[in-house]
C-alpha cells in the first residue's frame, strides 16, 4: 500500500471540492508522475463522489496518465505547422532509438517515455519538442538523438 | 512604488505618477528581452542574465520597474516583454530608444550588445535583420513589422508583461474606471454592439449581442468565462496575448463583469501555456493587491473576482458548453443547444463566454471610442485580427493585421514569401475547423474577414494561418486534420465519433494509393452527413479541410485515385548518395547513422536506404573520404 498522505494534502488544499477535480488531479500527477487506482480512489472518497465519475474524468483527459511514466518525458509536437515541418521523423528516430514497439510508450529502463502533443503554440520554431517541460526548437532528428545521449549519460554518471 | 487598494481618485494620482515615470523612463536607454515562448525556447533568460551580469559588472545600476523622481539615478532599463511576434528571427532583443532590433541573439553577444550598442550607440551589423542585401536595424522599418498594424499586440512587444504600473501609465484600466463610474451595464454592452466586435474565437458572433443576452437574464448570479483553450494545433495568437499583455485580458474580462453584472469570472487556459497560466496568476494578484479586483472595488459596488483554471489536454473543450463543464470538474463533453451559454453556461447560470483576443479589444473600445475602432478594418468586421504565421513561410510569427487585409499581403508582403523559392500552394486557414485556399488570384486577393472567408468555405477560426509549399501533399493535409479531429472527437455523438473515424480509413486508404473514384463519392456523402447532424461546433467543422481540397486540390485526390502515383507523396525523398568508388567501407557512416538506415559489410562500398533516411547530413560530415555527397536541398 503507498503512502496516500499526499492526496488527502492536495485534496484539503482544493477544499475537497469537487468542482476543482481536474486540478487535484494534475497536482497529484505532478506529484506522482501518474494517477495510481489507490490515488484515484482516495481521491473519490475524499471528494465524496463515486470512484467511477473520478475514473471518467481521469480517462477523458489527455494529460492524465493511469500508468507510470519514464523519468523523462519526451513530448514531440505533431501540431500542423511542426508537421509541415517534418516533425514525424523525429518521432520515428526517438522512436526506434527507444526501442519502442507497439503501444509502448515507455523505455526499457524506465527512462524515458515518449509522447506526441497536439500543439505547443510555439509553432513559429517548428519543429519543436520538450524533454520535462523544456522546449527545445527547431529540432531535427539528430538533435534530438543527440540531446537523449547527453540525458543518458548524465543519468549514468550519477549512477 | 506603495501597493494599496485604490480608489477612484487615489487611482488618478497612481495614473498621472505613473504616467510622468514612463515618460522619464522612456529617457533612458532600455533593453528589452523577448520573453514569449519562442525566445525562452531560444535562450532568452539566459541573455536577460547575461545582460543584468554585464551591467553589475560595470557599475551600472538597473531599473526594475518604472522610473520615478526619488529613484537614485540610474542609467539602463533592463526588461523582458511579451511576444514580439518575429519567433522565427528570435531570440530578439529590443533596443531602445534607438528602436533597434537585434535578432538571433545569443548569450554571448550580451557583451557586445551592451558595449556598442547601448553605451556607444552603434549599430552591431552581424545581428541586424537582412533582406535581399538590405539592413533593417530598425524594428519598424522591417517589412514583417510595416503592414502590420499592432492595436491589441501593442503592448507585447514593448512593455514588462508583469509590471502593473506600466499597463497602468499606457492607458489600462483607465476603460474599466471609466465604464465602472460614467457607463451603465446597458451603455457597456450598446458600446461593444455599436463597434461591431465580432468573437474572435472562430465563428465571428458579434459579442454586444452575446452580452447583451446575458445582461438581459434575471439570475441573481452570472458568469464571465474567457476561453484562453486555444487548441487549433497552429494558432498561438492567444498565449501571446495572455503572456504579454494579461492585464488587457482581465481588464475586458472586469468590463464584461460590469455590463451584464456579473461578480466571478474563470480564465481556461490550456495545460500547454503554463507561462500564460503563471503570468495571468501574477496579473491578478498585483490587480488584487491594488484593489482593482476584489470586494468594493475602487470604493464602488462592484465586486469582481478571477479564477484560472488549466486544462488537461481536450481539444473539444475550446466548444463553449463542454469548456464549462470542464471547469465544473467533469468530462468536457458539448452538450444540445439551446439553452445558450448566455441562459444556462457555467453552473447553469447565464454566462458571458468570449476568448482571450476578444476581451483584449474591449478595453481598447471603451478608451478609444467607437467611431475609432470602426475606422480599422471593414464594415462588417471592424477591429484587426491576430494570426499565427506559420508553415512553409519564410517569415513565421505572430502577425496583427486590419481586418480585410488580403491573404496576398499577408503571406508575400508580411510573411515574405515561401522557404527555399518553392512555389505557393494553399493557406489552411482556421486548422482543423478551416478550409484551404489556392494560389488563384481570386483567392490570394481575397480579404481576411468572417464573411468572405465564409463564402469559400474556410473560416477564420482562432486566427491560425498554416502556408502550405508546392512539395505539400493536399490530401495528405487532410488526412493531417482528420487524423487530429478523430483524435480528440470526444465521442458523445455518432456523427462526429463513427464518422470521422470511417472518414480517416477512406484517406487512408487514398493516400496509400488503394483508393477508387467511389471513395471520393463516399467522402463527400459523409461529411455532408458530418456537418449537418454533428452535435457540437467543432464535429460541424471537422470536415471542412476535406471539403474545401475535395473541392479545390480534386486533381490531387484523382492522382491517389486515378493514377495511383502522387507526384509529391511518391516523390523520391532527397537523400545522401554515397560514391561507391570512393568509399573504402570503413563502416563511420553506418555507426553514426541515427536511423541505421546505411548498410554495408567492411571494406565494400556501403548504400544508403532512401526509406529510412531522413537526410539528416550525419554521414556527410563523418565520412573521412569525402565520398558522401549532401542531397541536394529539397
Amino acid at each position: 500500500m503507498e503512502d496516500l498522505a499526499h492526496i488527502n494534502e492536495i485534496c484539503a488544499q482544493f477544499d475537497c471540492d469537487p468542482a476543482n477535480l481536474i486540478a487535484i488531479m494534475q497536482e497529484i500527477q505532478a506529484a506522482d508522475k501518474y494517477l495510481s487506482e489507490q490515488a484515484l480512489t482516495r481521491v473519490a472518497e475524499n471528494l465524496h463522489i463515486g470512484t467511477a465519475k473520478v475514473y471518467s474524468v481521469a480517462t477523458f483527459y489527455e494529460n492524465f496518465s493511469l500508468e507510470p511514466k519514464g523519468k523523462h518525458v519526451i513530448k514531440v509536437c505533431a501540431g500542423t505547422a511542426c508537421h509541415v515541418r517534418r516533425s514525424q521523423p523525429i518521432y520515428d528516430a526517438v522512436h526506434d532509438y527507444l526501442g519502442l514497439a507497439g503501444r509502448k510508450k515507455t523505455s526499457a529502463d524506465g527512462l524515458f517515455t515518449l509522447e506526441t502533443v497536439a500543439c505547443l503554440g510555439a509553432c513559429g520554431l517548428a519543429p519543436v519538442m520538450t524533454v520535462d517541460g523544456e522546449v527545445h526548437a527547431k529540432m531535427t532528428p539528430e538533435a534530438a538523438l543527440a540531446l537523449l545521449e547527453e540525458i543518458r549519460a548524465k543519468e549514468e554518471r550519477a549512477v | 512604488m506603495i501597493e494599496t487598494k485604490l480608489t477612484r481618485e487615489s487611482f488618478h494620482v497612481f495614473q498621472a505618477n505613473a504616467r510622468n515615470a514612463l515618460k522619464q523612463s522612456e529617457q533612458v536607454p532600455a533593453v528589452l528581452i523577448c520573453a514569449g515562448t519562442g525566445c525562452i525556447a531560444g535562450g532568452a533568460m539566459k541573455i536577460y542574465e547575461n545582460i543584468k551580469a554585464e551591467c553589475e559588472r560595470r557599475g551600472l545600476a538597473v531599473y526594475v520597474g518604472l522610473k520615478h523622481d526619488t529613484d537614485e539615478e540610474k542609467s539602463l532599463h533592463v526588461k523582458m516583454s511579451g511576444c514580439h511576434g518575429f519567433c522565427e528571427m528570435g531570440p530578439l532583443v529590443h533596443i531602445e530608444p534607438m528602436g533597434v532590433m537585434y535578432i538571433h541573439v545569443t548569450p554571448e553577444d550580451c557583451h557586445e550588445i551592451l558595449e556598442r550598442t547601448v553605451l556607444g550607440g552603434e549599430i552591431i551589423d552581424r545581428l541586424v535583420y537582412h533582406l535581399d542585401g538590405v539592413a533593417y536595424p530598425r524594428q519598424a522599418d522591417i517589412p514583417f513589422y510595416k503592414k502590420q498594424h499592432r492595436v491589441v499586440l501593442e503592448n507585447c512587444g514593448s512593455s514588462d508583461a508583469e509590471d502593473i504600473e506600466e499597463y497602468i501609465a499606457k492607458g489600462g484600466y483607465a476603460a474599466f474606471e471609466k465604464a465602472l463610474f460614467e457607463m451603465t451595464g446597458e451603455e457597456i454592452c450598446k458600446n461593444i454592439t455599436d463597434s461591431g466586435l465580432r468573437g474572435r474565437g472562430g465563428g465571428g458572433f458579434p459579442a454586444g449581442r452575446k452580452w447583451e443576452g446575458a445582461r438581459k437574464q434575471t439570475s441573481a448570479q452570472k458568469y464571465v468565462v474567457c476561453n484562453g483553450d486555444e487548441g487549433d494545433p497552429g494558432a498561438f495568437m492567444d498565449r501571446s496575448i495572455m503572456e504579454g499583455n494579461p492585464h488587457s485580458v482581465l481588464e475586458g474580462m472586469m468590463i464584461a463583469g460590469l455590463a451584464v453584472g456579473s461578480d466571478t469570472g474563470y480564465i481556461y487556459v490550456r495545460a500547454e501555456y503554463p507561462l500564460a497560466v503563471n503570468r495571468l496568476r501574477t496579473a491578478i494578484a498585483k490587480a488584487e493587491a491594488f484593489g482593482l479586483l476584489g470586494d468594493h472595488i475602487m470604493g464602488s459596488d462592484f465586486s469582481f473576482r478571477i479564477r484560472v483554471n488549466r486544462g488537461a489536454g481536450a481539444f473539444v473543450c475550446g466548444e463553449g458548453s463542454a469548456l464549462t463543464a470542464s471547469i465544473e470538474g467533469s468530462r468536457g463533453m458539448p452538450r444540445v443547444k439551446p439553452p445558450r451559454t448566455i441562459e444556462h453556461g457555467l453552473w447553469a447560470e447565464p454566462t458571458v463566454l468570449n476568448n482571450v483576443e476578444t476581451f483584449a479589444n474591449v478595453p481598447l473600445i471603451i478608451r478609444n471610442g467607437v467611431e475609432w475602432y470602426r475606422s480599422i478594418g471593414t464594415r462588417t468586421s471592424p477591429g484587426t485580427k491576430a494570426f499565427a504565421l506559420t508553415g512553409n513561410v519564410v517569415n513565421t510569427g505572430l502577425i496583427e493585421v486590419p481586418m480585410g487585409t488580403t491573404i496576398r499581403e499577408v503571406v508575400f508582403d508580411i510573411g515574405g514569401g515561401i522557404r527555399n523559392g518553392k512555389k505557393f500552394k494553399a493557406v489552411q486557414i482556421g486548422g482543423p475547423s478551416g478550409g484551404a485556399t489556392t494560389a488563384s488570384k481570386e483567392h490570394l486577393d481575397l480579404p481576411l474577414d468572417f464573411d468572405s472567408l465564409k463564402s469559400i468555405g474556410a473560416m477564420i477560426g482562432s486566427g491560425g494561418l498554416v502556408v502550405m509549399d508546392e512539395d505539400t501533399c493536399m490530401v495528405e493535409t487532410a488526412r493531417f486534420f482528420m487524423e487530429f479531429t478523430q483524435k480528440e472527437s470526444c465521442g458523445k455523438c455518432v456523427p462526429c465519433r463513427e464518422g470521422t473515424k470511417r472518414m480517416l480509413e477512406i484517406l487512408d486508404r487514398i493516400i496509400a494509393n488503394k483508393g477508387t473514384l467511389e471513395d471520393l463519392d463516399l467522402l463527400e456523402e459523409l461529411a455532408d452527413t458530418i456537418t449537418h447532424t454533428a452535435l457540437c461546433g467543432l464535429g460541424q467543422s471537422a470536415c471542412k479541410p476535406v471539403q474545401s481540397t475535395l473541392k479545390y486540390f480534386r486533381d490531387e485526390y484523382l492522382h491517389h485515385v486515378v493514377d495511383h502515383h502522387c507526384p509529391i507523396c511518391n516523390r523520391e525523398k532527397p537523400h545522401p548518395t554515397i560514391d561507391a568508388d570512393k568509399c573504402k567501407g570503413c563502416g563511420k557512416c553506418r555507426k553514426n547513422c541515427p536511423m541505421e538506415a546505411i548498410s554495408g559489410t567492411v571494406k565494400q562500398p556501403h548504400t544508403i536506404d532512401p526509406e529510412r533516411c531522413v537526410n539528416c547530413g550525419a554521414c556527410v560530415a563523418s565520412c573521412p573520404f569525402g565520398a558522401i555527397t549532401a542531397a541536394k536541398e529539397g
